[in-house]
């Protein structure tokens, strides 16, 4: 046990990397997809530029919220600086409240972008529609912004655990 | 020839098919979905029929964006139109090929008039078709060498037959029927093979369709049962070999058998007349691929979009021709298709 609590801080490091790492990629994804979509409708309709790119941008909060999770486990790790002395199970407790960042962060991203593509497409025949089709993929956005908050209690619950 | 055929060598059949049922064609979508604002609707439809001549028309076509620089007859107009839509699809999709199952109704046409040209001992280019799959010279090249090597595989025999038939016979109808089969065999094969349910769908109505009508008209002309093998298609909506029989007995049998089958609606549509059938197909196939305009990813809507748009140049020119004849505002009006937007 003694030669496992080594590993505390690697669990808790890959926790905090995954959690900055998988919804990222996925919000590049998701913003790319954006993209694509966007540029097809300003190839017809150039003065839609404005609409369309909040649109795109939308599903690029879920990286952002990745890098803020790794952000304060970093800084509770002691990586930041201070001590980095971390049991096993409390590096594998930082690993768990990293996952709902990780898992939630990558499938609402990509779901999220998938609704901004039609919402995209829905402002490219009704660009007075903006409003209304800007809140599908808006609404996605809840389930992202529930993993962080979750991440973010649990990663600070953690800390405070005498193990 | 069979309908689970196969066109080219596995190596590019794989890669689009592929293309078809993994690509999402979100910058195409997103462009179609402004190109789809231009299609026209009921108004637009209604305005160019209120009309009083078809002069009047085309001016309305042109203010519209139809045409081109140079076009002034419906037909230049027409024309011009069925181009651009194509060169917008070449633009929007890598890989033209995913759109075969429209183009290869245009290879056969281009292979029958390459047989009539070379029987009747007459050039001109005009007759051939431009959108398609192969090279009109290439088939031009290929019936005057007598050199069906340089078709695809899945053209040569069926090639060979119609140009014996032609020159040896001289019988022009079976050789159009022996082609016109053929086309429908390659749309339908090629429709089904391609995984995207919307084309597979297409092809299922059109290879329907055609089948009714070659059935009604050879009642009609009082052909024979060999007639019916030699041009009708498999399709799995349709018994064809029900359809023979029904066809040899009358035109209620017939009505009788449709009404057992997925086509019970287009009875009475056809009970009026071959044109009220048509017209009763063409809706259908609008009807179909209509929920395509929500959705935002697949080839499915660039498809409807084409669909869309034949339909669309279907109605002006049935439009056009009423104005041109002097038919009344009603008929020209119970004439016209459902618009897709």
């Amino acid at each position: 046990m003694e030669a496992l609590n080594n590993y505390g801080i690697v669990l808790a490091l890959l926790g905090a990397a995954l959690a900055a790492l998988v919804p990222g990629m996925a919000s590049a994804k998701a913003v790319s997809m954006g993209g694509i979509a966007g540029a097809g409708v300003i190839a017809e309709d150039p003065s839609l530029f404005g609409k369309v790119l909040i649109l795109q941008l939308l599903p690029g909060t879920q990286g952002i919220y990745g890098l803020i999770i790794a952000f304060i486990t970093f800084s509770q790790i002691g990586v930041l600086g201070g001590s980095s002395d971390i049991s096993f199970v409390k590096g594998a407790l930082y690993f768990a409240a990293c996952l709902p960042m990780i898992i939630v962060g990558y499938t609402s991203a990509i779901r999220q972008a998938n609704a901004s593509v039609a919402s995209i497409g829905t402002v490219a025949k009704k660009p007075d529609q903006f409003g209304k089709a800007m809140i599908f993929p808006a609404m996605v956005e809840t389930y992202a912004i529930l993993a962080v908050l979750i991440s973010i209690l649990a990663v600070s619950g953690v800390t405070g655990l005498n193990i | 020839m069979k309908n689970n055929m196969h066109f080219s060598n596995g190596k590019n059949k794989m890669h689009n098919n592929k293309d078809i049922t993994d690509k999402q064609y979100i910058y195409a979508v997103a462009r179609i979905r402004s190109k789809e604002l231009t299609l026209f609707g009921k108004s637009d439809i209604e305005q160019l029929i209120s009309c009083s001549t078809e002069m009047e028309c085309l001016r309305i076509l042109t203010d519209k964006g139809w045409g081109k620089d140079g076009s002034h007859t419906s037909e230049q107009i027409l024309t011009s139109e069925r181009e651009k839509t194509w060169e917008l699809l070449k633009e929007l999709v890598e890989d033209i090929s995913v759109f075969n199952t429209f183009l290869y109704g245009n290879d056969y046409h281009n292979l029958k008039a390459a047989i009539k040209q070379v029987y009747r001992g007459t050039k001109g280019h005009n007759l051939y078709m431009s959108n398609c799959t192969l090279d009109p010279e290439v088939i031009i090249k290929a019936v005057s060498e007598h050199d069906f090597s340089l078709l695809p595989e899945y053209m040569r025999d069926i090639a060979e037959e119609a140009y014996q038939i032609q020159l040896r016979t001289g019988d022009s109808q079976l050789c159009d029927i022996v082609l016109d089969k053929a086309a429908l065999d390659s749309i339908y094969a090629y429709g089904k093979e391609s995984g995207n349910e919307l084309i597979s769908q297409y092809v299922e109505l059109k290879v329907a369709a055609a089948n009714i009508n070659i059935a009604i008209r050879s009642v009609k002309t009082n052909k024979d049962e060999e007639f019916l093998k030699r041009a009708l298609s498999e399709c799995e909506s349709l018994d064809i070999n029900k359809l023979i029989e029904c066809a040899i007995e009358g035109m209620e049998a017939i009505y009788d058998f449709l009404a057992t089958t997925v086509y019970f609606e287009g009875v009475p549509a056809l009970m009026e007349s071959s044109q009220a059938f048509e017209r009763w197909c063409d809706n259908l196939i609008i009807n179909y691929i209509r929920p395509q305009k929500y959705n935002p990813f697949t080839l499915s809507p660039l498809a409807a979009y084409l669909l869309a748009r034949e339909n669309e140049i279907k109605t002006v020119r049935i439009l056009l021709s009423g104005k041109r004849n002097d038919i009344s505002d009603d008929i020209i009006r119970e004439r016209l298709r459902e618009m897709y937007v």
